[in-house]
């Protein structure tokens, strides 16, 4: 982030992938990809595509892991070998590790762990093909997946990026905005109830700055939402109309 | 103990005596170890931790060939707690690295440009904390540690291309004095600079980094609860205000 660069960020009020300042990529989000887990999704914004599933709730060992009055949720992010410029090497890096973590505390926050004392929930988000935001967008999959597989919800988790270049503020930041924009944030929350579980910022910004970019965060999260539920109800129509 | 805790906590006391917006006791040791290029012993109430620079030659990454290069480890030595193993450093330890160092990337606290060499060769800046006594609130102590470590390090000399240990040529290159308030929220309510029992109680964290010049350099979420954005605008006011009596210490 916020490296040096003779690249052009923004000309002439456009972005340098063609997009207007608020323009989301295109994305896809297609439901129940992967048939030997509980629940899946896999979900593309522009060239950033993962896949997650879900397994669970189910057993786990060794027992003193468990939680006597809730379920564990544990979440492992990676990225393919092919998903980046030059090949990333499959074992786990700390970048992967750290988000890895953050997604967890993005997603427990959600689940009704309360309801599946003993157990463990385990959310595995693979990056396809890598070009920014690949955090969000595997949050985005996580939540369809987690609803997919039937667990209950408080709400699902809609997630996004946003920046800023120069004075213009920007949001769903592909790969060379990621690196090198001033400043970048990645959100995640329940919109329903303007809930944040995921907040992670860094560069430059006053105050101000970092709150209207919490609202440009907030009114794409709800954006995301829509479409999220729009996945499941075409997913899950047939059910009761039978 | 946690209960007795959780019942002050909920009267909107400590047990220490602290209201929820004062920092415990902080104590800093300058160059505890002499081998260091910089080094700082912080004291936070009962946490420890020390930071140590060590600088060696190194080659520049690709992108960006004139700049010095910035690496921050953290462990958690099995010294700290009885709950720490020997061993590679976990989740929590790799987060904690990776917070520290965008607090000072980003807020681009050290000139990495005056860590050129020549063509092909840059310093490259380690550096390295050890959490000693985790009593809690690592963050703010570790990025603290960071800090005074940084701004008392001194740049080696260099004969014929090699080090020259025990020798320095300067100092290292310090612009800003970034510091970070970790806001914990409890209930409707929040505080600072929590003990690890009122960690334990607390399940919503926000770090903010904070410059000189009152920008923000990073801010991360910590913990499975949740914030509306006017509590994060709360907070931010809060770790303004509260940055400042960190940064003086530096």
């Amino acid at each position: 982030m916020g490296k040096k660069t003779n690249i052009q960020l923004m000309v002439d009020g456009r972005r340098i992938d063609g997009r207007l300042p608020e323009q989301l990529r295109e994305i896809e989000m297609k439901i129940g990809e992967i048939e030997n887990a509980d629940g899946s999704a896999r979900v593309r914004f522009g060239n950033t595509e993962a896949l997650v599933a879900v397994y669970g709730p189910r057993s786990l060992f060794p027992k003193f892991l468990q939680e006597s009055d809730m379920a564990i949720l544990r979440v492992v992010y990676s990225m393919a070998p092919f998903s980046v410029d030059e090949r990333k090497n499959p074992a786990p890096d700390r970048r992967s590790i750290e988000i890895s973590k953050v997604t967890k505390d993005a997603l427990s926050g959600a689940v009704f762990l309360e309801e599946f004392p003993r157990t463990v929930i385990d959310v595995y988000e693979y990056i396809i093909q890598a070009d920014g935001s690949t955090r969000v967008t595997a949050i985005n999959a996580a939540s369809l997946a987690l609803a997919s597989a039937g667990i209950p919800m408080k709400d699902l988790v809609a997630a996004c990026s946003v920046g800023k270049i120069g004075d213009v503020l920007i949001v769903d930041l592909c790969g060379k905005e990621d690196n090198y924009s001033e400043s970048d944030m990645a959100v995640a929350m329940m919109p329903s109830k303007g809930l944040i579980t995921l907040l992670q910022m860094d560069g430059r910004l006053t105050k101000e700055e970092v709150l209207q970019l919490l609202k440009k965060a907030e009114e794409n999260c709800k954006k995301i939402y829509e479409m999220q539920k729009k996945a499941l109800l075409e997913k899950f129509k047939v059910v009761g109309e039978d | 103990m946690k209960n007795f805790v959780e019942e002050a906590l909920a009267q909107g006391k400590r047990i220490d005596g602290r209201d929820f917006l004062s920092f415990r006791k902080i104590e800093i040791v300058e160059n505890v170890s002499k081998k260091a290029e910089g080094s700082a012993l912080v004291k936070m109430g009962e946490t420890k931790v020390i930071a140590g620079v060590k600088m060696d030659i190194g080659e520049p990454f690709k992108d960006s060939p004139n700049e010095g290069i910035l690496i921050v480890n953290a462990e958690f030595s099995p010294i700290s707690s009885p709950n720490i193993e020997p061993g590679p450093p976990d989740e929590n330890a790799i987060e904690l690295a990776r917070i520290v160092d965008r607090v000072i990337r980003e807020s681009h606290s050290i000139d990495l440009e005056k860590l050129f060499i020549e063509e092909g060769k840059v310093w490259t800046v380690y550096v390295d904390l050890t959490v000693l006594d985790m009593k809690g609130n690592l963050v703010d102590a570790c990025v603290l540690s960071s800090l005074k470590a940084l701004w008392n390090a001194k740049i080696p000399k260099i004969e014929d291309g090699k080090i020259v240990r025990e020798e320095f040529s300067g100092k290292l290159p310090m612009v800003y004095k970034p510091v970070t308030v970790s806001i914990c929220k409890y209930n409707n309510n929040f505080l600072i600079d929590p003990t690890d029992v009122e960690e334990e109680l607390i399940n919503a964290k926000l770090v903010v980094g904070v410059r000189d010049d009152d920008k923000i350099c990073a801010i991360q979420k910590q913990g499975w609860g949740t914030f509306h954005i006017s509590e994060i605008e709360r907070c931010l006011d809060l770790a303004i205000e509260k940055s400042k009596e960190l940064r003086r210490l530096i």
